[in-house]
């Protein structure tokens, strides 16, 4: 099978096995129609028909994040590619390997205007690490294996491959992704071993040390995250991580100090603004984090292993940049630090470590359930407890307050359990996404945590779980509002909470069973467990109504513009705690 | 290196610094990035600067090696030292882009620019061009009985120079093919 003459329609369906595809997520249209001919005639690659072309993205996303493999999709051109193009970028902020196949209107026509044209490759050329326009059958099969590689290699991210409709149905010759030209992309993986032991040597001595790690550790594959948990035990250090880092290293270790950043825990913040040696792993000292720069962590040294070079220095100067994959670079660390004798300052570090005990003390988390009305904070408190000792349990979440509460009231204790627009914020992303993650592991719990606003962006995906039997659970809390929306209107803007409605919201219910799904309500906190049973013990796709306070905020939270050691706790500390400078950002 | 030595913000790959950043001098640096000469590679390369608020003052581009379908694309561009080091890892970043040197910091280099004056006039004005442009070197490539067109080819200073002095003399128009560089000696770049 290594040159063989075929039609580059049939050589898509060839290339995609050979890169060792399972499932592909797409819709048709006529640019893809001799695409969609061959996927009709084989049976090895599974085609997952989404609703709406951005469902399809998101959906290769979450099987991208879930299993460490490349997503793929497939539409068509002009409006299937257009709504692609915020799935992209999705993928391109949050360094996610997917590859989107979009067809397009025959060579000889574009430029024309031709029906159903667009310029993929110009409007996705910004929202994609790489992108290509194939005008010869030829040159077909060694695009879509370059595509692939260079959506794996480096720093993960989404590519595109535009192809024209008279490519599909030309003959050309095949090339087998073995005999395709080698790509002269060729990422960095090993770091300095300089700087390295320049780190090592800090590590030894430093009083006050804090791992910070991000998506990296976890893009970089399972044994980054064996050797990170290694690393973490061996020196004691205590260690915190982003919203796309979490399970990289388990939540009930007991040098997890939670998540960092805005919404991030008091002990986490609190120990990233007073350490002395901070040791970014995989992590972009990205706005969330970072607050206001110049009062970041004032008294550190800070190293930072990042496989992208032009995430070093980009925001935060560090003392100690190492370009290289966090996988290959933790190994060097471990080896260079046992090699050394495994030493700590450990005096001082038992002292940082009951600096932090005391911030812990502060139980920043503490919430407390009275009344009729279930607050956010307690329903996930209580699908934490009742879904955590499941043996494969993933969670999505679409984008907002509930995504923060996520984020801190459930435990990830591995890595590719976590599926969350992080750097673009995407509602609508957590529900196609939880398809995605089905589609990888038929026989796992999957939910979304949503908000009701972000849900309804892509509730039409319904079709698609009931489609493929996905069983897939929705999680809502829906407290009627655009939470986080209003959350900010409260804080920046005089509490007038323009537009931060959920006006006309469907009843859910009968929106499940409308799709022939489950629909369960529930509003009354002695009856929640009971309802989130019923959920887990439910076969299909379930929508879970659960109606919670309206207006609840989410804490902590770092005011835009200010440093970490700024944190409001509760509503009490909030009056006008966010300056007007704080206001301008978002 | 020893650790004890590693002072805050001592890193010499430092591009952020966290005193005050408008502290920092604005610096002309000129770039050659080697590229594959493919479709839509200079869109990349434009895009970046746009998207990313960067400056470009001058931007050449051909083909170099035909056989290797490779471009040497030439920026000059303006911004801090950490802004200017961003520019270098982000180019460094797109797939198609092989290469990527500041000559501006990687020892002397060699910086051309061709311009093309059309120059208007007649008497002493036309004389006094003539006589400005010898003193230049600058080739006259076009001719009539009321005007020339000069070719110039220098530093961008000079030509810049040249402009300031053909204005009250009836400059036209002038096209200008942005800079092309090479750094000096026998190393390649
Ligand atoms: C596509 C998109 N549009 C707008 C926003 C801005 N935004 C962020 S959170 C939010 C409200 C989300 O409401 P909901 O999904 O109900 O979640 P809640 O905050 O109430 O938990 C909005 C509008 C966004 N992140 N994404
Ligand atoms: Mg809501």
């Amino acid at each position: 099978m290594s040159k063989t003459q075929m039609t580059g329609a049939r050589m898509v369906v060839q290339a995609l096995k050979d890169q060792g595809v399972e499932v592909v997520f797409g819709y048709p249209g006529g640019a893809v129609l001799p695409i969609y001919d061959e996927i009709f005639q084989q049976n090895q690659i599974r085609h997952v028909l989404a609703r709406h072309e951005q469902g399809a993205v998101h959906a290769a996303e979450g099987y991208a994040r879930s299993t460490g493999k490349p997503g793929v999709c497939l539409v068509t051109s002009g409006p299937g590619a257009t709504n692609a193009v915020t799935g992209l970028t999705d993928a391109l902020m949050d360094s996610i390997p997917i590859v989107v196949l979009t067809g397009q209107v025959p060579t000889f026509m574009i430029g024309n205007d031709a029906f159903q044209e667009a310029d993929t490759v110009g409007i996705t050329r910004p929202c994609t690490k790489h992108n290509w326009l194939v005008r010869e059958t030829d040159k077909l099969a060694d695009t879509i294996h370059q595509a692939f590689h260079v959506a794996m290699k480096g720093r993960p991210g989404p590519v595109l491959v535009d192809i024209p409709k008279d490519v599909q149905f030309a003959n050309g010759t095949y090339v087998a992704p073995k005999s395709a030209k080698v790509s002269h992309y060729q990422p960095q993986v090993k770091g300095d071993i300089e700087t390295i032991t320049a780190l090592v040597e800090l590590m030894e001595t430093a009083k006050r040390p804090l791992f910070y790690t991000g998506g990296g550790v976890i893009n970089s594959g399972p044994a980054a995250s064996t050797l990170l948990r290694e690393l973490v035990e061996a020196t004691g250090f205590p260690i915190t991580s982003t919203l796309m880092g979490l399970g990289a290293y388990p939540a009930s270790g007991d040098k997890w100090l939670g998540m960092l950043g805005m919404h991030g825990l008091y002990e986490a913040n609190l120990a990233m603004h007073d350490c002395d040696l901070m040791i970014n792993i995989g992590a972009r000292f990205d706005d969330r984090i970072t607050g206001r720069v110049q009062d970041f962590s004032p008294g550190s040294i800070k190293a930072h292993v990042d496989i992208d070079p032009s995430s070093i220095n980009k925001i935060i100067r560090v003392e100690l940049p190492i370009i290289g994959d966090v996988g290959h670079v933790l190994e060097d660390m471990l080896r260079l630090w046992k090699s050394r004798g495994r030493k700590t300052d450990n005096a001082s570090v038992k002292r940082w470590w009951r600096q932090i005990e005391e911030w812990r003390a502060v139980d920043c988390l503490a919430f407390k359930q009275e009344g009729p009305v279930i607050k956010p904070q307690y329903a996930l408190a209580r699908l934490e407890a009742l879904t955590k000792d499941h043996p494969s349990r993933y969670i999505c979440t679409e984008v907002g307050q509930h995504q923060m509460w996520a984020a801190q009231y459930l435990n990830f204790d591995d890595p590719n359990r976590w599926m969350t627009s992080g750097g673009l914020g995407t509602m609508g992303y957590g529900f196609p996404a939880s398809i995605g993650v089905q589609m990888a592991h038929p026989d796992a719990l999957v939910i979304n945590v949503a908000g009701e606003a972000s849900w309804l962006m892509n509730m039409q995906e319904m079709g698609t779980a009931m489609q493929y039997r996905l069983p897939v659970k929705q999680f809502i809390l829906n407290n009627e509002r655009l939470g986080m929306v209003r959350q900010w209107q409260e804080l920046l803007h005089g509490e007038r909470y323009s537009e931060s409605w959920s006006e006309s919201l469907p009843d859910f219910v009968k929106l499940a069973e409308a799709f022939g799904a489950k629909g369960i309500l529930c509003s009354d906190p002695t009856e929640l467990d009971d309802a989130i049973m019923e959920m887990l013990n439910h076969e299909g796709p379930v929508i879970f109504d659960c109606l919670v306070a309206k207006h609840e905020n989410c804490y902590p939270m770092i005011p835009s513009g200010e440093p970490h050691n700024k944190m409001l706790l509760g509503d009490a500390s909030t009056k006008d705690a966010i300056g007007t400078k704080g206001a301008v950002m978002v | 290196m020893s650790p004890l030595k590693i002072k805050k913000g001592s890193s010499s790959h430092s591009a952020y610094d966290l005193r005050d950043p408008h502290a920092e001098e604005i610096e002309r640096h000129t770039l050659a990035v080697v590229v594959d000469n493919e479709a839509g590679v200079l869109a990349r390369v434009v895009g970046l600067f746009s998207g990313r608020g960067y400056n470009i003052e001058s931007l050449t581009v051909a083909e170099i090696d035909h056989t290797g379908h490779r471009s040497r694309i030439t920026i000059v561009t303006t911004g801090t030292p950490s802004v200017i080091e961003q520019i270098k890892a982000q180019l460094g970043r797109i797939v198609p882009v092989h290469e990527v040197h500041d000559l501006t910091v990687e020892g002397p280099s060699v910086e051309r620019e061709l311009g093309l004056f059309k120059v208007a006039g007649t008497g002493d004005k036309r004389v006094e061009a003539l006589r400005l442009a010898d003193i230049f070197r600058v080739n006259v490539v076009d001719s009539t009985l009321e005007s020339f067109v000069f070719e110039i080819t220098g530093t961008p200073e000079k030509i810049d120079a040249f402009a300031e002095l053909m204005r009250p003399l009836g400059l036209l128009e002038v096209a200008r093919t942005g800079v092309a560089a090479l750094s000096r000696g026998d190393a390649s770049k």
